[in-house]
């Protein structure tokens, strides 16, 4: 047996397994990316309840089920848990269990640090929506345009809690693109060129280098929003000399490259689970590679199509008019490449390549639709209407959430030991892709005859009522879908812990190891000549490979559990959060310091503790 | 699972795995935390730059103008002293020749040249932090809040950063410094300062491009 | 010979027909449809949209073809034997490149041309116009024609208005999609939009820039009609106007000799004295101009300028017919009609007391 390059002198020790404790205090990648998934499938459902609301409100004209300011909140946290609470920690739980496993690691590089981004990513999560118990949740919508959100027209703490909010989950997305950006390029098994990693790889790679790039200009931007609203400064008020616009442009230079952060890693997905389903390689994987790559860069360079109506003035206009249909160009060339896999293949009809078919038909919709919106003038007539609420509807739902179904489908055995219901993942499917496109086709008419969005209510003139109601009846077939979904997973935990490490016949490092992988995850790592290591040994042996066996973890070390990445988490929500209080609580200053003490003193421990 | 067979061991840090680069991963985290920060200055810097000449009442950097001092209009010289800071920045620009040559000390093993030039960085690096908390006041006292005009909100946002993230490096230096002194940076461990070092020159380099577009430019 | 998937892919061939179909044909329904342009600027930009919901037609029946045929072609079974292990295609790559390309610049040349065409301000013979975005109304003026109006825009068809236009407060949008695109206002600085309206009518426009509480009730009307009628709507408005003579009208203290004009006239002068002492006492001064009241001549006030407020067909951003009940409804208490408005009564009115702004109000044509 070749020595595995991860194995060390003497063996690992034995910390608590079970229980909470074990559970706060791991820094397994896999338990972490457990953690991950549970936490955003449980905002995910709130942010859904909070758009079932929204739902019914509009069913009809003049309706009163909700206030216009409850609305106000719906659709601002709608779209700030979705985003941050709900896609791209769903894609954290994806990048946590499998980037190490796919690149043939143990864990990832900072495997402290991991724990600790998941920490801060549920305290602001907790904090954000604790907002709503004093019935100030954040109410300006989820790009908080100024001057609205200024103290004059926003005066409670509900801008408050979505600036400090932000600037808790962006301390956790932060810290954890370091993580994978550094795991991706340094702990790759040997023979596993960056030119030989599984394309989900790939896509995290490309959506890391985006968030780390992406994030520090939002910062600033709340800086800015903050230090306006309560220190006295004027960086976006027009009375001191600010401009509003300015918040747009910063909002937007990183609103626009986080939206290819929400939708690049379920390309990658979409990239993993076609060539297996479809039984030959992804057709055209260094093409994939560089047009994730290339869109990544030009998605730098379009921010200002969502200033359109804002009259830049026709220079402006026209940049980001080119560069925004430029960029439909490698989307396309994606697109193209799915279906070359596809073609000529022997496709396996199974609930994984359902929701990853359903994500490219539907995002070929959503890319159509964009492709309109880049045309400045028509755009005019569609910006903060209800058509493009259905474009980045069929992206980001149609898109994301379909692709990341895709992966929970797909990867579902591997971390669970068990396999999802097959009728049960095929009726998700349907009522799920019935009630998506019931619920967010319409919008598109909608939209063009003339309802803008943010809307808590309508009149009754405007011919909306048929349309909404539509809407509504397909939300809540697609609400119900989630339903059939839990099911399948209450009835799926209960069986026995027995699926096979290979169910699907998959190509990359992953399904080479039990379901689910010893806490090392390899007891040696195979050797990696192809993007398709897995294929290649079957291929060698003529036929299936036989079960992998449990091995003896003799000899690996394994980073040591740690609480000091939660207390430092609990430090981080103190400092920030505590800002929250400084004009609403008199000498809320001492929580500050109490919790600048517990950063320091968390940092300063998590630094001195031997990593293994 | 290989826990059952565990025996039990006492906690370390372990020598560096082989790395797919051969960098260690702790300097390729340095790098992306840096190339992150870039872009964090550059939003503070291009905000600074887009607000430029556009304060609607004084102090101003460079050129006279009308203030409010003491409740009262009245005519303000520009607020700069270019000496001062240009002494901080040599100052500060030095410091990252003294960490080179503390951190070749560290490798070599040579303790005295080790303790000498980090003591060097540390002192300069809070000299630094002394002339701009100098400076700031000195500014307040010649009218300028924080939320005064635009120039006063953009200048103490984009420098206030800088020095606090001038600040978190000397903490960070001063903390191996003691190290050192007491004897625990041997050349094995010279990484930990290397790290430092890197994210001390990244600190410079912004500096670098802030002193002539904040102070020089007009 | 026709398999399931020729089928299909004629079917799929119908759907963006279908769709098109759905959208122009059910516009005429839809009082503020983008998809039946009134106005010379909507002309500009519908044919622009129609360019590319047509490419993107096109593209939908091939790209979503392909994947339907796809998928019903290449169903495979579990024990199926290894399709071919195809890599890539470079040709491929690069036709799948190119095309897609050529096809965006057919969108983008037309695009670039009619974003130069629209963005700045109409020269020669035009309407001036100004407009005022308010939390939660909208303010209309006409600085060359002297009126002050809120909540209706009204415009001589077949002559191009400029809008020359900014906010009191945050950010609004200003949009009436049969006659033009939205533009965004903002504080402090103008935004330039023109339109002609090619017929006359009565075109609703909504705020289309999230605003804050009541961004849903922030409708206007912009109604095209003859020249003759505008310039009789615009002498009418001009009396009282804030931007002609200070809103100072002269008063007419002549009696008519006729008994009944004379008792008509005395009638109206004595509504008018209790309104306007209810209208000061009340606190209305506070937040609205008036002619005859000291607020006459100022303009950029919280509340719409309410001197020519009866001429107006609707009343709260275009969300009440402008009926006496409405206004008593309104009057007696905002907050309930529109939750949130910035029109806070200083204290509650009675029944008398509205009955004599109502009254008033009517009077104000």
């Amino acid at each position: 047996m070749a020595a595995s390059v991860l194995d060390h002198a003497p063996a690992a020790h034995a910390p608590a397994k079970t229980g909470v404790w074990s559970w706060i205090t791991t820094v397994d990648h896999k338990r972490i990316g457990i953690l991950y998934g549970a936490t955003a499938f449980v905002f995910f459902l709130l942010g859904g309840l909070e758009a079932l609301i929204m739902r019914v409100q509009l069913m009809k004209p003049d309706n009163t089920l909700v206030s216009a300011e409850t609305f106000n909140s719906l659709f601002t946290m709608h779209g700030t848990t979705m985003i941050f609470l709900g896609v791209m920690p769903l894609s954290a739980m994806f990048f946590n269990y499998f980037i190490p496993l796919q690149i043939g690691a143990r864990d990832v590089a900072f495997p402290r640090l991991n724990a600790f981004s998941y920490w801060v990513f549920l305290l602001g999560g907790l904090f954000i929506n604790a907002s709503f118990l004093i019935n100030a949740a954040p109410n300006a919508g989820w790009f908080g345009y100024a001057n609205l959100t200024e103290n004059t027209y926003s005066p409670g703490l509900n801008t408050d809690f979505w600036v400090l909010g932000l600037q808790i989950l962006g301390i956790a997305s932060m810290a954890a693109a370091i993580n994978f950006f550094v795991t991706i390029v340094n702990l790759r098994a040997p023979g596993m060129k960056m030119l030989r990693m599984p394309m989900f790889v790939w896509m995290s790679f490309i959506t890391q280098t985006l968030l780390l790039l992406a994030f520090p200009v939002i910062t600033v931007a709340l800086v800015f929003l903050m230090m306006d609203r309560h220190f006295g400064t004027h960086f976006f008020i027009p009375a001191g000399g600010g401009d509003p616009v300015l918040w747009q442009h910063l909002f937007w230079i990183f609103g626009h490259p986080e939206v290819y952060i929400l939708i690049l890693p379920s390309f990658g997905i979409v990239s993993e689970v076609l060539p297996v389903f479809s039984r030959k390689p992804l057709f055209g994987y260094t093409a994939m590679v560089f047009s994730g790559a290339f869109i990544a860069f030009l998605g730098f360079g379009v921010w200002s199509h969502h200033m359109f109506s804002t009259g830049m003035g026709p220079f402006a206009d026209s940049f980001f008019a080119l560069s925004t249909m430029l960029i439909a160009v490698p989307t396309g060339v994606k697109i193209f490449n799915w279906l070359g896999t596809l073609w000529g293949g022997s496709l396996q009809l199974r609930t994984p390549l359902y929701f990853a078919i359903g994500m490219v038909a539907q995002f070929i919709v959503g890319g159509l639709s964009g492709v309109m919106h880049a045309v400045p003038p028509a755009d005019l007539q569609q910006t903060d209407t209800y058509f493009v609420v259905a474009h980045f509807h069929y992206v980001l739902f149609g898109g994301a959430i379909f692709g990341l179904t895709a992966g929970a489908y797909y990867w579902f055995p591997k971390m669970s030991g068990r396999m999802l219901n097959e009728t049960l993942g095929k009726l998700h499917f349907w009522m799920m892709f019935l009630g998506f496109n019931i619920t967010f086709f319409p919008m598109h008419f909608l939209g063009l005859n003339g309802m803008p969005r943010r809307v808590y209510t309508y009149p009754a003139g405007l011919n909306s009522e048929f349309w909404n109601r539509v809407e509504t009846y397909g939300a809540l077939l697609l609400g119900a879908s989630f339903l059939v979904f839990l099911w399948n997973l209450w009835a799926t935990l209960r069986k026995p812990a027995n699926a096979p490490a290979d169910p699907w016949r998959g190509a990359t490092l992953e399904w080479l190891i039990p379901s689910p992988p010893q806490e090392f995850n390899f007891g040696e790592v195979p050797p990696v000549n192809s993007s398709t290591p897995a294929w290649d040994l079957r291929r060698a042996r003529g036929g299936p490979l036989p079960e992998p066996g449990h091995v003896s973890g003799a000899g690996i070390h394994l980073p040591r559990p740690s609480y000091w990445p939660a207390v430092t988490a609990i430090g981080v929500l103190g400092v920030i959060g505590s800002i929250l209080l400084t004009h609403a609580v008199p000498h809320s200053y001492a929580i500050t310091l109490t919790g600048t003490a517990i950063l320091f003193y968390g940092v300063y421990r998590w630094a001195f503790e031997p990593a293994f | 699972m290989s826990q059952a067979a565990a025996i039990a061991h006492p906690p370390h840090d372990v020598p560096e795995h082989p790395t797919a680069t051969g960098i260690d991963s702790r300097k390729v985290a340095i790098w992306a935390l840096i190339g992150s920060e870039c872009l964090f200055f550059a939003s503070l810097i291009s905000t600074y730059l887009v607000y430029k000449g556009k304060s609607l009442i004084g102090p101003l950097p460079h050129a006279e103008s009308q203030c409010v001092l003491h409740g009262k209009l009245q005519t303000c010289e520009g607020v700069f002293e270019i000496p001062l800071v240009t002494a901080g920045t040599a100052v500060l620009l030095f410091s990252s020749f003294f960490v080179v040559l503390a951190l070749y000390g560290a490798q070599k093993g040579n303790r005295k040249m080790l303790i000498g030039w980090l003591t060097g960085t540390v002192l300069s690096g809070m000299f630094f932090v002394g002339m701009q908390v100098y400076e700031f006041t000195h500014f307040y006292h010649k009218g300028m809040g924080y939320g005064t005009n635009l120039f006063s909100s953009t200048f103490f946002t984009l420098t206030g950063f800088h020095g606090s993230h001038v600040t978190v490096g000397v903490i960070w230096l001063a903390t191996l410094l003691v190290l050192a002194i007491r004897g625990k940076l041997p050349p094995g461990k010279s990484l930990n300062l290397e790290l430092a070092a890197l994210y001390w020159h990244f600190v410079d380099v912004v500096w670098i491009v802030i002193f002539p577009t904040v102070y020089l430019l007009r | 010979m026709e398999t399931s998937y020729g089928r299909l892919r004629r079917l799929a061939r119908l759907a963006p027909a279908v769709g098109l179909l759905l959208l122009l044909g059910c516009a005429e329904n839809y009082p503020q449809t983008t998809l039946n342009p009134r106005g010379d600027f909507a002309r500009m930009v519908d044919h622009l949209f129609r360019t590319t919901v047509w490419w993107a037609a096109v593209v939908f029946v091939l790209v979503e073809g392909a994947l339907v045929i796809a998928i019903f072609k290449f169903r495979g079974r579990q024990n199926d034997p290894e399709p071919r292990q195809t890599h890539g295609n470079t040709t491929l790559e690069i036709v799948w490149t190119i095309i897609p390309s050529l096809i965006l610049v057919a969108i983008a040349i037309p695009t670039v041309e009619t974003i130069f065409k629209t963005s700045d301000y109409a020269r020669g013979g035009v309407v001036e116009s100004g407009v005022v975005g308010h939390l939660w109304w909208w303010e209309f003026r006409y600085p060359k024609l002297g009126v002050v109006t809120a909540n209706e825009m009204h415009v001589p068809v077949g002559r191009t208005v400029n809008l020359r236009m900014t906010t009191g407060d945050v950010l609004h949008s200003f949009w009436v999609p049969q006659f033009a695109a939205k533009r965004d206002v903002f504080p402090g600085k103008h935004n330039p939009l023109w339109f002609k309206a090619e017929v006359t009518g009565t075109f609703p426009g909504q705020c289309a820039e999230f605003c804050g509480e009541q961004h849903a009730r922030m409708g206007f009307n912009v109604i095209s009609e003859t020249p003759e009628q505008f310039a009789a709507w615009a002498a009418g408005q001009r009396i009282g106007s804030p931007m002609v003579n200070g809103g100072r009208v002269e008063a007419d203290t002549t009696l008519p000799a006729d008994p009944a004009a004379r008792a008509a006239k005395l009638a109206a002068d004595s509504v008018e004295k209790a309104g306007q002492a209810l209208f000061l006492a009340g606190g209305c001064i506070g937040c609205h101009a008036m002619a005859g009241t000291p607020t006459a001549g100022v303009t950029l006030m919280k509340g719409p300028n309410l001197t020519h407020i009866a001429g107006r067909s609707t009343r709260v951003a275009g969300m009440l017919v402008n009926t006496p009940e409405n206004i008593r409804k309104w009057l007696s208490n905002p907050d309930s009609v529109k939750k949130g408005t910035l029109m806070v009564l200083p204290r509650r009115l009675t029944d008398p007391e509205i009955a004599t702004l109502v009254a008033y109000l009517r009077s104000h044509r």
